[in-house]
């Protein structure tokens, strides 16, 4: 409960900022120590510290795993603003404004982390959406953002047309909104599985997972790269935990009825995200196709719904995010966004040629970095379902595939001849780097770090 | 405290080696680095022989049941020594050679050291999948960053080739945890899991094709060849003379103990496909004219025999290969040395542009001989001792009904290896000089070193094995033990 009315109270509070603070060093403080604050406020609450007791009715409930998963969220949030804060001033003039829409964004991301009512899993959702429509074309004279905001808005409309059809669908067969609703028989009406299914298809979309996925790549190949860089990795495990809040939840007792279907999704998933990337020339793109593909291996935890991969979302949230705001960073500060750009990279700037490494290997799942520990709890859970031994081994033959182009951005990086992009970096930004690089690994030593929050 | 110290020591050096400036002192470093580790495998051999010097454990990810549990079994005495004696082996060897950042290749070098140090000692199956990805990823930066001219294409096809194994071992590991008793990776663990009938042959399969591929086994080699060729000789020494033991490692100790019935069922086929790869590749040796696509080739096949001997499943044949292990990665990294040499000297790899050169370079010519003749496996070297072993097991083998065929297909190949060595070896030293090599080559003190040292091993192990077998005896007799489904059966 923190976090959400903070969230909310920073978001109004920067918009103020936009014409209280002259200097964009003090709006930049200003959203850092938001999230600080935030963070902060959400950790306490772990422990006990309620700042505001609402009586919602049973529709909001902050259990432990709600809040792990927004601390994860928030020190995620806080090392994009320490990380790309001074990238967002290139994007326009509405400096403070872009803060106050990723501090609505972060509210939408702790109400759908803890949604008890489809009502407000659809608030949750629609929160997230908004704002990103808006970040998506903020690069107002370009066309390609332009036409990546529309397309954004037009498609996630109609996908918010099928969820609240499906919620309606729900609530005409059950008779309430409630997720928490105790029965022992799952409903096995036509209209409430058709409910569910529209409502699994509009998650799916907003989690780009295929054949859903369409928009993707070119929503985040449009966007301004540093807000691609939040939508692809806080905002897509936003989705993610409303997706697996909802069908944990709503659809728990139903496993049998969605199970295969979900499986096939994930599998399609990671084959067209896998695929597809092998494919592009440019890093971002490569990165919007391989947040698809890490889309699919999320989508294992639903598929499997067991404690193994609650555990596992949260520690692949961790992980995931983590490499993908690190390579983003560095990503940005390129003029050259091909594969060929980042040629003899390694001779420029050693040392962000070699986190960018340990990024990339955390990406493709080779162990002592947090992505290898993620990807095992993902398998592991999978596999503790004892169903669709298929699946498990398709998603690893895809993990190799995904080798194929993490690995071609460390070739360019160490073994290419060329001269390098000159870029300038503060040394404040590599020593963040560094720590979030230091993070994947420590994750991917002891992973409990994260775990056992999950229980102590 | 053994293993830890193993372990400890080339980390923290080869950590400590990106630091240095100074390429001959980085160089120096290296070598001290690995002896200080090659004393302390011999003083575990000899000194700490107690159990409580040779294991270690701390807890590790409690919540999933997994440990970091290492320690020194005799086959783990044997691989260990091998990889301590190994290293300090290649950088003697190599001391002349000139690498741009030198800082960065010998400490991707020492912690290549760690992987391998760690998959032989680990007995937690997630540990021991750990170690086995981390001795691939400085492999892969040494082979791209520093190798011949298609370095990056041939290393990535060996990178994709070995993580495809190895990511399919990652799923067979998690499926038979899921299945043993108490949920836990240990190694007493996995040879307790239920084992079940159809999901055991397809968890066989995926592990098979893991160890498979780093040994490797026909037709999963094709990666080998040409990693071979194009990584730098120091790097291709390891790769060939102890990376690959990791598969065989893997083999008797993760696959064979703990999926036992799949290893009857399916010993037939996978003998087949190694014995069929022996001869595929001796008879590409005899083909080869470059050096290092020949030792390449010759060692698919010694590693054949080695395959084919483990699904024997008898006595002699698991200690054939306990001691052709040792003496494989030994040969062939004093075979390596003299063709680094000889490539060094003459600006060739090729047999049709050598000749004549024991008359310049009557040394080098004795030492390689050596070493040829105990690659062909003659009495008196160490190969003789391996190869007899494993043949007798091969032979008296009650697991198969086809023992014959494949002890005479296995045969012939060892016929084949002296065709192709002995005329590697006459075309290469004797015969006539020509203009490339008139000059002639006189070894350098360290080079000297490093082949008698090697020369001395093959004749010590070749006339006294027993030196060796004793280590590994209560390990082979365990697997084996293990092994056998009859014990199943009566249960």
């Amino acid at each position: 409960m923190n976090a959400l009315i903070l969230t909310a109270v920073f978001g109004v509070i920067m918009m103020f900022s936009s014409f209280m603070l002259k200097s964009k060093a003090a709006i930049r403080g200003l959203a850092v120590a938001g999230v600080a604050i935030v963070l902060i406020a959400n950790i306490l609450e772990m422990s006990g510290t309620v700042f505001f007791k609402i009586d919602t009715k049973g529709m909001i409930g902050f259990d432990r795993f709600a809040l792990l998963f927004n601390t994860i969220v928030f020190v995620c949030t806080l090392v994009y603003f320490l990380l790309s804060a001074k990238d967002i001033e290139k994007v326009g003039i509405n400096y403070s404004e872009y803060f106050s829409l990723i501090f609505f964004v972060l509210c939408g991301i702790t109400l759908s982390s803890s949604f008890r009512s489809l009502l407000m899993l659809f608030l949750g959702i629609e929160i997230i959406s908004i704002p990103l429509y808006i970040l998506t074309g903020s690069d107002k004279r370009n066309l390609k953002s332009n036409e990546a905001s529309l397309k954004y808005f037009l498609l996630g409309a109609f996908s918010t047309g099928l969820m609240l059809m499906g919620i309606a669908m729900i609530y005409g067969a059950t008779g309430t909104f409630s997720t928490m609703v105790e029965t022992k028989e799952a409903p096995t009406s036509a209209l409430f599985i058709s409910g569910m299914l529209l409502l699994m298809f509009s998650m799916a979309f907003k989690v780009s997972a295929a054949p859903f996925h369409f928009w993707t790549p070119d929503v985040y190949d449009g966007a301004p790269t540093v807000f691609t860089s939040f939508m692809a990795t806080i905002v897509k495990v936003g989705a993610f935990i409303a997706f697996i809040r909802l069908f944990g939840d709503e659809f728990g007792n139903s496993q049998p009825q969605w199970q295969l279907l979900i499986a096939l999704i994930t599998a399609i998933t990671l084959f067209i995200g896998n695929i597809t990337a092998v494919f592009q020339q440019s890093v971002k793109r490569m990165l919007a196709y391989s947040s698809i593909s890490q889309a699919g291996f999320i989508m294992l935890s639903i598929y499997a719904m067991n404690q193994d991969a609650k555990e596992g979302l949260l520690l692949y949230t961790a992980a995931y995010c983590l490499a993908t705001i690190g390579i983003f960073a560095v990503l940005i500060k390129l003029k050259d966004y091909s594969f060929d750009g980042f040629n003899a990279f390694a001779k420029q700037q050693p040392l962000l040629a070699a986190l960018t490494t340990i990024f990339l290997l955390s990406l493709a799942g080779i162990p002592l970095t947090a992505g290898f520990l993620s990807k095992f709890y993902m398998l592991k859970a999978a596999a503790a379902t004892g169903k669709y031994l298929w699946l498990v081994i398709f998603a690893v033959l895809m993990a190799v595939v995904s080798v194929y182009y993490y690995f071609r951005v460390i070739q360019a990086m160490y073994f290419k001849d060329g001269d390098g992009q000159a870029i300038e970096v503060s040394p404040a930004f590599k020593l963040t780097l560094t720590l979030v690089a230091a993070l994947i690994i420590l994750l991917g030593i002891f992973p409990n770090l994260i775990i056992n929050w999950l229980y102590f | 405290m053994i293993p830890v110290f193993l372990l400890v020591i080339p980390l923290a050096t080869g950590l400590g080696a990106f630091f240095f400036k100074d390429g001959k002192t980085v160089r120096a470093w290296a070598l001290f680095s690995s002896l200080i580790t090659l004393t302390g495998s011999i003083v575990g051999l000899t000194i700490f022989k107690d159990a409580s010097y040779q294991e270690f454990h701390a807890s590790w990810i409690s919540s999933i049941n997994t440990s970091f549990s290492v320690k020194l079994d005799g086959m783990g005495q044997i691989l260990c020594l091998l990889t301590a004696v190994s290293f300090p082996l290649v950088f003697l060897s190599t001391w002349n050679s000139v690498y741009k950042k030198p800082n960065s290749f010998f400490g991707l070098m020492l912690l290549m050291q760690v992987g391998l140090m760690g998959v032989f000692l680990a007995m937690d199956a997630l540990l021991f999948y750990f170690f086995w990805e981390l001795a691939l990823i400085p492999a892969y930066f040494l082979c791209s960053q520093w190798g011949g001219e298609q370095r990056i294409a041939v290393t990535f096809k060996f990178f994709i080739y070995t993580f495809t194994g190895s990511i399919l071992m990652l799923v067979a590991i998690i499926y038979i945890y899921l299945q043993t008793p108490d949920h836990s990776f240990d190694i007493t663990a996995f040879y307790n899991s239920a084992a079940n009938g159809r999901a055991e042959s397809w968890l066989f399969w995926m592990m098979f094709v893991a160890f498979a591929i780093k040994m490797p086994i026909w037709p999963l080699h094709t990666w080998q060849p040409d990693t071979y060729e194009q990584s730098p000789t120091a790097v291709t020494m390891i790769l060939s003379g102890v990376m690959v033991k990791m598969g065989v490692l893997g083999m008797i100790r993760w696959l064979i103990p703990v999926l036992h019935i799949s290893f009857y069922q399916w010993g037939d086929t996978v003998t087949t496909l190694a014995v069929t790869g022996m001869l595929y590749a001796s008879l590409i040796a005899i083909q080869q004219d470059d050096l290092k696509r020949l030792v390449a080739y010759s060692s698919i096949a010694h590693i054949g025999l080695m395959c084919a001997s483990l699904f024997a499943e008898t006595h002699s044949g698991m200690q054939g290969v306990m001691i052709q292990m040792f003496n494989h990665g030994i040969n062939i990294i004093g075979l390596w040395i003299v063709i680094e040499l000889i490539e060094r000297q003459f600006g060739t790899r090729k047999i049709s542009q050598l000749g004549g050169l024991a008359q310049r370079s009557p040394a080098m010519a004795i030492l390689l001989v050596v070493v040829a003749l105990a690659n062909i496996g003659l009495p008196l070297t160490n190969g003789f001792i391996g190869e007899f072993l494993m043949f007798n097991g091969i032979f008296a083998s009650t697991v198969t009904k086809y023992y014959v065929v494949f002890t005479v297909l296995a045969g012939i190949t060892i016929i084949l290896a002296a065709v192709y060595t002995l005329n590697m070896i006459r075309k290469v030293f004797y015969g006539e000089t020509n203009i490339l090599t008139a000059p002639g080559y006189s070894l350098r003190f360290n080079e000297t070193a490093a082949l008698a040292i090697i020369v001395v091993l093959v004749f010590v192990i070749g006339v006294y094995p027993k030196l060796f077998l004793d280590i590994t005896r209560e390990t082979s007799e365990f697997i084996l033990q293990k092994a056998d489904v009859r014990t199943i059966f009566n249960k």
